[in-house]
């Protein structure tokens, strides 16, 4: 049975879409324009980017799901299927939903044992059009995505001014260009008015839900973060998928921090050899007195994982962007996972714990960056942004991201030329306000504020020590500083609902899917309250909220329930009150499989039933 | 309680320097390495170094990895910061805080397996990134702090104290420093001060990154008949090739230098290296040439010394950048934050 959703039959601004195309043939361009389109129609919406770790030949998709209702997780059926990669027809066919459509390019026929009666079939001969209209083989397969955009545009009733606007906007600097473009638009918009019945009941209609938003990835608002978080110095080796965050800090740089006369630039971007490299001209960046950090992914905290330690114990700020990716080694480099939470609260070896923060989207992404700076430089101590590919690397819909003037950085415990020269003696790893934090001094400043750096075993004062209680002092101040973080990191987001028993449990980017499942599960007659965890380590809240449940629903992405693992570690709630749902095969999760597994735990069998995850099912069925 | 604190020793014969300062101002805690250890003789020639340069201490930053080598930044200039950091990451480190505050004095302290075992990546890339450092790379040819293996620059046949010799191919960083272009490549030995001070004094007043390849033997662990990294090794088969003086910005230059010759280099801030003597054909700011000269000493079992190679070009890393004059730590969240009209006109560019 498929989801009652289908059944409505007002399906407009309710459905998902996709594309599926040969990467490397430009399809991008038209599936972002496709996205932009609705979005400028006022109406809510997501696209998902999956693509393959490969630049030209293999296939990749773009997922649109338009949800009036501002649902934006991903959906693992789709009503309508634009299927441009002949390689993927079996299984593009096979995903669609009963009763949905396939767009295809019938230049060539379809070969027959791929077709299913229970679809619409709509084939415009897109290949064809464009080799009579255009000239020269990369024209042509790019014209072919325009034109799909425009049959597109009839088949779901898209404005086609909305879309004129935009393609005269992109190709202003180029406008030889928006000639072909507009005729592309029109050949595909054609073909489908004259052949087929437009628009399809899913539809869309002009609303005005978007007016205060932006459409962005969360590697670009992270960035957004560091730049007006003051961050001046950036060290980082391209890795999948942080590697287009340290590109927009750069753009954003060039934009913001370079004086227009001069040329002068106030910031410093250090491709370094790897990522250890980059991790220590961080954490020297941050000895120095510099706002630094440095996007990675997986492969690089696993290198990192000594400096961190380093950082930790010498306690020098220092910026950590997670944006997560399948591991573990190298694992599947362009899809999503939550498989780094255990490592980064415990990174480096000896005891050591870290400070992070866990954005569930762009928006977040952005604040928790400019928040990772304080954090840093008042507890003296790495933070992690912990995001994923999903939220970095995908366009979503935020409430534009606004700036407060009167923010004023937390700089931390400094002390400054002036009130060096006042104290007796500066000994660094004091605790002279007993809250575990003592006060650091920069190097150049004054030379009462000089000390030795070291991770070897230190005193209080900061000089080497081999003593078993000078060592100890200092490492059970250090547990009392880190553990004191939890009340500072964001707190958890809850949402309680009316008569609800138990809870559903997440973090990061399940959000959207998990927020959803709570939704259905209302409609279903079960209500039940949501916890977000949004810092570690963790706030009293975490527990408390445990507690007031008998069974927590904990879901994440990654095989090992690693945050459920944490909870019951760091908060020591019953374990027994924490059940596990993961689903951890690289695709952003949905509110459909969430809500069937917590069904199935309850032994349920509810009108809307289980449905599972895209990637688990069997390869190339056909429905 | 481990800090030992230091005897007060006076230095006959030194006066104040230009800030009134003594010797004993540029000093550390006192070291904690074996007697005789050749690092703690190049501790007291960076100690004379900063002294007769009259840097403020607190303007300068003392970096190391780990290593008997590396603990020495804490037996000179208490009164700087210094950073003592993991094993070979030292140029990654030193690279950060320079980004940070490039108006500091930077030293690294290395050993020859931090820089040329572990730490091989990092010193080749703080090269090319040209930091502002004086690189002093302690060469004893053994890890000295692990006991005495053979490190990546051991020259084959080199004898361990077991007698075991080394077959592999050494990694000669004075070759590597040349042909990755550093802007400054010397080597001293540690047991000729004479020749150690003014090499050190122009690497520290160097703008763009200065190599020093110090031969400092270990006598712990590699300082026996055998080894090529012991003393009496490094003073038999020592050759100083070009022989430098330093004279400082502020001094007279009375010395009878040839005016058009190569034998004096002027270096970015005004001050003067000054070539003693110089091969005749032998052009020191020129790189091919010194490394020719470098690796034909070398093939005939020479330990080649002096300063090699100087390109008084006096740029560095924020040259390249392009990084505004006040080092960016000290940028105020007013001079670094777009503020809320950028904001709010960004947000429409995405939409
Ligand atoms: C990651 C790591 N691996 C190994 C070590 C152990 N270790 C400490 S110092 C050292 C070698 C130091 O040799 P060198 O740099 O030549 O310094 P020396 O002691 O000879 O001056 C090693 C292997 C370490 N500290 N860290
Ligand atoms: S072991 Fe060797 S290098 Fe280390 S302090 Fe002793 S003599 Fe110096
Ligand atoms: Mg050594």
């Amino acid at each position: 049975m498929s989801d009652p959703r289908l059944e409505k039959t007002d399906r407009t601004n309710d459905f998902a879409f996709k594309i599926g195309t040969v990467n490397g043939t430009g399809s991008a361009s038209a599936n972002g324009l496709i996205m932009q389109a609705i979005f400028r129609m006022g109406i809510p919406c997501t696209g998902k980017n999956v693509f393959p770790s490969n630049f030209q030949g293999l296939p990749t998709w773009y997922e649109i799901r338009v949800s009036h209702e501002g649902y934006s997780a991903r959906t693992p059926e789709f009503d309508l299927i634009v299927a441009m990669n002949p390689a993927t027809y079996e299984r593009d066919i096979a995903e669609v939903r009963p009763g949905g459509y396939l767009l295809h390019d019938s230049s060539w026929p379809m070969a027959k044992e791929f077709l299913r009666d229970d679809i619409t079939f709509l084939g415009v001969p897109l290949g064809e059009m464009c080799v009579r209209e255009f000239k020269g083989a990369r024209v042509r397969i790019l014209m072919k995505n325009i034109a799909y955009a425009g049959a597109l545009a009839a088949l779901l009733s898209m404005d086609l001014d909305v879309i004129r606007g935009m393609i005269q906007e992109k190709f202003a600097a180029k406008p030889k260009l928006i000639g072909s473009n507009y005729k592309a638009i029109e050949l595909g918009y054609d073909y489908a008015m004259e052949h087929f019945d437009c628009p399809l009941p899913i539809r869309l209609q002009t609303m005005d839900a978007t007016s205060d938003h932006v459409l962005m990835d969360g590697n670009t608002s992270a960035a957004l973060g560091c730049v007006f978080a003051g961050a001046t110095v950036g060290a980082w080796y391209p890795i999948t998928p942080s590697t287009s965050l340290m590109d927009a800090f750069k753009r954003f740089c060039e934009r913001f921090r370079k004086d227009p006369e001069t040329g002068e630039r106030s910031f410093f971007i250090a491709q370094a050899e790897d990522e250890l490299a980059a991790a220590g001209v961080v954490i020297g960046a941050g000895w120095a007195g510099a706002r630094a950090f440095t996007p990675t992914s997986g492969p690089g905290v696993s290198l990192m994982s000594e400096f961190i330690g380093l950082a930790y114990y010498a306690e020098i700020p220092a910026v950590f962007v997670d944006v997560q990716r399948v591991g573990p080694s190298t694992g599947m480099p362009t899809r999503t996972q939550q498989g780094d939470i255990a490592a980064v609260a415990y990174a480096s070896h000896g005891d050591t714990k870290h400070i992070a923060l866990f954005p569930a989207n762009p928006e977040e992404s952005f604040q928790m960056a400019v928040e990772a700076f304080d954090l840093a430089e008042r507890f003296q101590s790495p933070v992690f942004l912990v995001q994923d590919l999903d939220i970095g690397m995908n366009d979503w819909m935020i409430p534009k991201l606004r700036w407060d003037d009167s923010f004023v950085p937390d700089r931390g415990k400094v002390l400054g030329a002036a009130e060096l020269e006042k104290i007796q003696k500066f000994y660094r790893y004091m605790d002279v306000d007993g809250d575990g934090i003592p006060y650091r001094s920069l190097p150049g400043v004054h030379p009462k504020g000089a000390y030795f750096t070291r991770g070897s075993g230190h005193t209080s004062r900061g000089t080497y020590t081999e003593d078993a209680d000078e060592y100890t002092e200092v490492m059970d101040r250090l547990s009392r500083k880190i553990d004191s973080a939890a009340s500072e990191v964001p707190a958890p987001a809850v949402r309680m609902r009316e008569g609800a028993t138990m809870s559903l449990v997440t973090i990061g980017s399940c959000d959207e899917a998990v927020r959803e499942a709570t939704d259905i599960l209302e409609r279903q007659g079960l209500p039940v309250n949501y916890m977000r965890v949004r810092g570690f380590p963790f706030d009293t809240l975490v527990r408390e909220f445990l507690d007031a449940h008998e069974l927590n629903i904990v879901v994440e992405q990654n095989r090992d329930a690693q945050l459920r693992r944490l909870l019951v570690n760091e908060t020591e709630v019953d374990p027994a009150r924490l059940h596990s749902v993961l689903d951890y095969g690289g695709f952003p999760m949905s509110a459909a499989f969430v809500a069937g597994e917590v069904n199935e735990h309850l032994g349920r069998a509810p009108e809307e039933t289980k449905v599972r995850p895209a990637a688990e099912r069997p390869e190339g069925a056909v429905a | 309680m481990t800090y030992i604190a230091k005897p007060a020793v006076r230095h006959p014969g030194l006066g104040a320097n230009d800030l009134g300062l003594h010797m004993r101002d540029y000093e550390g805690t006192i070291s904690t390495l074996c007697a005789g250890c050749g690092h703690d003789s190049v501790t007291a020639a960076v100690i004379q170094a900063f002294y007769e340069l009259s840097i403020p201490p607190h303007r300068i930053a003392k970096m190391s990895g780990i290593g008997c080598s590396a603990k020495t930044p804490a037996y000179f200039v208490n009164e700087a910061h210094g950073f003592n950091g993991v094993h070979g990451r030292m140029p990654a480190l030193a690279t950060g805080a320079n980004a940070a505050n490039k108006d500091l004095h930077y030293i690294g302290i290395s050993g020859d397996g931090d820089s040329l075992s572990i730490g091989l990546g990092q010193f080749c890339h703080a090269i090319r990134r040209n930091v502002n450092i004086l690189y002093v790379l302690e060469n004893n040819g053994v890890y000295g702090l692990t006991k005495g293996q053979f490190s990546a620059c051991a020259d084959v046949g080199s004898r361990s104290k077991r007698g075991v010799p080394n077959k592999s191919e050494p990694i000669d960083p004075v070759a590597l420093a040349l042909t990755l272009g550093a802007t400054f490549v010397a080597r001293g030995f540690s047991g000729d001060k004479q020749q150690l001070l003014p090499l050190l004094k122009a690497g520290l007043m160097h703008k763009g990154f200065a190599f020093l390849d110090v031969i400092s033997p270990c006598v712990t662990f590699n300082d026996h008949v055998g080894s090529t990294k012991s003393y009496l090794y490094t003073r038999h088969h020592g050759h100083e090739l070009v022989p430098v003086d330093f004279v400082p910005i502020r001094s007279e230059i009375s010395a009878s230098y040839e005016k058009g010759s190569r034998t004096s280099i002027t270096m970015h801030d005004g001050s003067m290296v000054r070539f003693r003597k110089v091969p005749e054909d032998y052009d020191p700011t020129d790189r091919l040439s010194a490394y020719e000269h470098y690796r034909s000493l070398q093939n005939r079992g020479e330990v080649v010394t002096g300063l090699l190679y100087l390109d008084p070009g006096g740029e560095d890393m924020h040259d390249d950048n392009a990084t505004t004059p006040t080092p960016l730590a000290e940028l105020s969240h007013e001079d670094l934050c777009p503020g809320s009209e950028q904001m709010d006109a960004l947000m429409e560019e995405f939409r």
